[in-house]
């Protein structure tokens, strides 16, 4: 039996992508041009004013939010995570165990997770019923509703997306690379900075990629955890589609989103020349 | 360093855990509120009383299975495919089309999806159910597994394929003996995060799911706004429970072979 050449292996893929990826597109283009319907969904006449609605600098500070929140959660994840990643590979025997318990918690639903965040930080919480009962604060702290929770959330939520692609990376550099700068003098520190890193890159690369994008589009965690006072582009498209029934503004607002960012993954995979994909 | 390192390993470990910790603590709570009463398991008998949860967590559990099953081998052949033919018409437009799924919120690509069976469905007698969820999350969970699989792929040597062509074995033979052993960590992980993406999704499938096809995060999503009860806390628990006995029976099998 002979192996099907790359193109062979593509062609499943490549099946699916047009089914479905490609009509999916088309849809959403078609719905950004068309008017709101009367129960919802999308009409006729054809129309340009969603698109023109897009340049309200109301939406454009909505935008730019997003783009804090989910920059900075990355950032979080990445401080948070690549040591994690390296102390996993480090522990011989014990990587599995290390390994599963970051899957753990990310195995239950993501609602739980947020609603375990929930249950710690709200007015009524533990945090607030353990600091009133101690006599530390005499009004609950508003810990619940505000970025900072948001925040919390998405890092909590999209941590071991950062750490399992780091993880496959540092696991597959050379052992004997690593003995060879220790041999030739290097500090643990330099050896992390000057080798362990760079070889590291796709990993940290992929796995920025695979957290700032669903933070950018989040919407259930600044739902839940932002509560109606953090407005971020997921929950502006998804206000579009249930409350305020505007379908063809939603989908206009979902492409610019997807193309802001299809311009920030261009920039990356530039610079990086391997890219993601 | 190494102590260093330990220490804030500790640390994230404690940020990742005692959130869920303390939820469970307070599953076996016997009053509602978040003050300690006593050991009580009044929520987990109003739980198995429950028929309603035991069929979401059926159907939560089919559809994840099937859909990793599905996104991980389409999604591994498609890394591979990539990783050996890395320019052309055809890479290029999977690439940018992996690009785009990536990008979609998950809101938007719930209602496209919608949309689009919605319109399949005026050619063919079907109907929304366990098959247009399957079909929902193989769709968003494959850009993911390729993103991880060619990650592992981008640090293999190529040129070790390359030998074993030299030495006469087959394509088939080549990958199935030198390049899948080294990418097998690559494929658990990818198949690892598909599958945690299709049981926690709760955005498309509440989409897309159909009457009989209502799965756990659906149930749990209508508790939490209902206010969140204690029961939240014991499915919660019991769901980490049950994953994490999976988990760690799945390791040591791996571990014996």
């Amino acid at each position: 039996m002979k192996l099907p050449a790359a193109r062979l292996c593509l062609l499943p893929a490549a099946v699916l992508i047009l089914l479905l990826f490609i009509a999916l597109l088309l849809i959403v283009c078609a719905y950004s041009l068309l008017s709101r319907g009367a129960y919802g969904g999308v009409g006729l006449p054809r129309s340009a004013e969603s698109y023109t609605r897009l340049f309200d600098p109301l939406y454009a500070s909505i935008f730019a939010r997003s783009f804090a929140v989910a920059a900075i959660s990355t950032a979080l994840c990445l401080l948070l995570g690549f040591p994690l990643a390296l102390f996993i590979s480090r522990s011989g025997r014990r990587k599995n165990l290390y390994l599963a318990l970051v899957i753990l918690p990310f195995w239950t639903s993501f609602l739980v997770r947020t609603y375990a965040w929930m249950f710690l930080l709200r007015d009524t919480g533990l945090l607030n019923t353990l600091l009133l009962s101690l006599g530390i604060i005499r009004e609950p702290l508003p810990l619940l509703y505000n970025y900072g929770a948001v925040i919390l959330g998405l890092v909590y939520g999209y941590l071991p997306f950062m750490v399992l692609p780091i993880y496959a990376t540092i696991e597959r550099i050379d052992r004997s690379v690593i003995e060879a700068a220790a041999d030739l003098g290097a500090k643990p520190w330099t050896t992390l900075t000057q080798i362990v890193v760079p070889l590291s890159a796709p990993g940290i690369a992929a796995g920025s990629v695979l957290v700032f994008i669903p933070c950018l589009g989040a919407y259930l965690t600044p739902d839940l955890l932002g509560g109606g006072k953090t407005i971020l582009v997921g929950n502006l498209i998804q206000n579009q589609f249930t409350t305020a029934r505007d379908w063809p503004f939603g989908s206009a607002v979902s492409l610019l989103l997807m193309a802001l960012v299809m311009v920030l993954l261009l920039l990356i995979a530039r610079r990086n020349q391997e890219g993601l994909l | 360093m190494k102590r260093a390192l330990s220490l804030y390993a500790a640390a994230v470990y404690l940020f990742l855990h005692l959130p869920l910790a303390v939820l469970a603590v307070f599953s076996f709570n016997s009053s509602r509120f978040t003050v300690w009463e006593g050991f009580s398991l009044r929520w987990y008998e109003a739980l198995f009383r429950d028929p309603h949860l035991a069929e979401a967590a059926l159907n939560s559990l089919i559809i994840a299975f099937t859909a990793t099953a599905a996104a991980t081998v389409i999604g591994t052949l498609c890394a591979y495919g990539l990783w050996k033919q890395k320019t052309g018409i055809l890479p290029g437009f999977i690439k940018s089309s992996l690009y785009l799924s990536l990008v979609t919120p998950e809101i938007v690509m719930g209602v496209s999806l919608l949309a689009f069976y919605q319109w399949v469905f005026r050619f063919l007698d079907v109907q929304l159910g366990m098959h247009t969820v399957v079909l929902a999350h193989v769709m968003f969970s494959i850009a993911y597994v390729v993103v991880v699989a060619l990650a592992r792929l981008r640090t293999l040597d190529p040129s070790l394929e390359e030998a074993a062509l030299d030495l006469g074995a087959t394509e088939w033979v080549a990958f199935r003996k030198v390049t899948l052993p080294q990418l097998m960590p690559g494929v658990a992980a990818a198949a690892l995060l598909a599958f945690t993406i299709s049981i926690d999704d709760y955005v498309i499938t509440s989409l897309v799911a159909g009457v009989d096809s209502e799965t756990l995060p659906m149930v749990i999503y209508a508790m939490a706004r209902r206010g969140g009860s204690p029961l939240v806390n014991a499915v919660s628990t019991l769901i980490v429970v049950i994953l994490g006995v999976m988990i760690v029976a799945s390791e040591r099998l791996q571990g014996h072979s």
